[in-house]
């Protein structure tokens, strides 16, 4: 019987290693699977490379994964926020290394990861100094910037409901990374509110099919607006 | 002459969105246009973090955390909205299928080149997000910004001094002082505010422009 489920947060991220390239999901806090993101600080992997499309917000979730020290690199588009202090002040003392990429770049290098692409020839950025040293391309009269693709060892990610084959459905714009991380890492880990019978979820709406996931754990609903360290930024 | 003020600058702009349109509004200036959008219009708004329409801000207390839009603020979504991943978002853009999108900027210069993203400061951090991808994506790219900094310089410039979000992208710019066209025989002047002449607009901004036919906001 194939059951992805597993029962605590602990077990779901107990092999992530040192060195590790790990994906979270979550634009700000939305999607943001912090309770898997605090089991990894406390599980002690370091010298890891995140990519997310912030570098933390407030001093929870990936701020404090950040603060505790845990990460050399990493890839996202938009770094600076009113509430990255934690971010803002490792990449002041050199203790953290940059690589930004436009939104969309950072969307598509990860799709790309999962579909199997070698590389992809992209509008966006062109001419700009975030192509710079990058091979381009004029196509139809219009320039071009070579990417690759971003893949992961492991994706940590949060949808809404999920079931043990691992299919899954997200809530409203929590969604935003999730799908494209899922299908782009080794081993994709789920926090999921709710947990379905196999053939509960209608699956004309499974946006993310099991293939793409490896673990399920259920994780209680928290008042996210609430939270600490949340603020609109 | 007659500056217009920040919710002049966007009813102004708002104007210029077509019933039916498909629309990105940028952070900051720009959300100002959403409301300002004709009623009598469905406009469906998008926002790069995965929704097409978009509605306005919700009561105090409805706040919905997993419902924001890009600048991370909580909103709406209209009946017939959807939800969709990130690719998905920026394959719309990328892809020409939104109409206009409406980005504030720190300069653009005369053959369209948009500076928006970074002053390239040695100690500012650099935070990009979707500004270039917009500003290549819609098919009709607005800018939307004071005509002057606050030190009085033109932020409509020969060539821009920050770095560039874009090139030659720019459609349209909205100022405080001006409608312009970025056409390619140069900047085409299509509305200034009562009081200021085409010589007085080309003296503060330093930059050749011609009238379309230079007519004073009504």
């Amino acid at each position: 019987m194939i059951n992805k489920i597993v029962s605590t947060v602990e077990q779901a991220v107990a092999d992530i290693g040192d060195g590790a390239t790990v994906m979270i999901g979550g634009f700000g806090p939305a999607g943001q699977p912090e309770e898997l993101i605090d089991a990894l600080i406390a599980q002690g992997a370091r010298d890891l490379t995140i990519v997310n499309n912030n570098a933390g917000n407030g001093e929870t979730g990936l701020a404090a994964l950040l603060k505790a020290r845990r990460v050399r690199k990493i890839i996202c588009s938009f770094p600076r926020q009113v509430d990255s202090q934690v971010f803002d002040g490792l990449y002041r003392a050199g203790h953290i290394e940059l690589e930004l990429v436009p939104q969309g770049n950072l969307a598509e290098r990860i799709r790309a990861a999962g579909a199997g692409i070698g590389g992809f020839f992209t509008p966006t950025a062109y001419g700009t100094d975030l192509a710079r040293g990058k091979e381009t391309r004029l196509i139809n009269g219009r320039g071009y910037v070579l990417e690759f693709p971003i893949h992961a060892d492991v994706a940590l990610i949060k949808a809404e409901r999920g079931d043990r084959w691992g299919n899954l459905v997200y809530r409203k714009t929590a969604r935003n990374f999730a799908p494209i991380m899922a299908a782009a890492a080794k081993c994709t880990i789920v926090q999921v509110h709710e947990i379905a019978e196999l053939g509960a979820i209608d699956p004309e709406a499974i946006i993310t099919p099991g293939i793409f996931v490896k673990r399920v754990v259920r994780v209680e609903r928290a008042a996210i607006g609430s939270r600490a360290g949340f603020q609109a930024a | 002459m007659n500056k217009l003020n920040r919710d002049q600058m966007a009813a102004r702009v708002a104007r210029d969105i077509p019933e039916g349109a498909v629309v990105n509004l940028g952070i900051g200036l720009p959300t100002l246009v959403a409301n300002h959008l004709p009623r009598d219009r469905e406009i469906l708004l998008h926002s790069e973090n995965g929704v097409l329409g978009m509605g306005p801000a919700p009561a105090a207390g409805d706040e919905d955390y997993d419902l924001i839009n890009a600048g991370k603020q909580p909103v709406t979504l209209l009946r017939g909205g959807s939800f969709f991943h990130h690719a998905d978002s920026f394959g719309m853009m990328r892809g020409g299928h939104l109409d206009f999108c409406v980005l504030g900027a720190f300069q653009v210069s005369a053959c369209g080149d948009l500076a928006n993203w970074h002053t390239g400061a040695a100690d500012a951090i650099p935070a990009v997000g979707g500004a270039m991808d917009l500003a290549i994506g819609a098919k009709q790219v607005f800018v939307m910004m004071e005509h002057l900094t606050k030190q009085g310089e033109s932020k409509i410039v020969e060539h821009c001094s920050y770095p560039l979000t874009g090139v030659a992208c720019v459609n349209r710019i909205y100022t405080d002082l001006a409608v312009i066209d970025v056409t390619s025989q140069g900047l085409r002047v299509i509305e200034m505010v009562e009081g200021l002449s085409l010589d007085e607009l080309m003296s503060l901004s330093g930059v050749p422009m011609r009238s379309a036919q230079a007519e004073a906001y009504a």
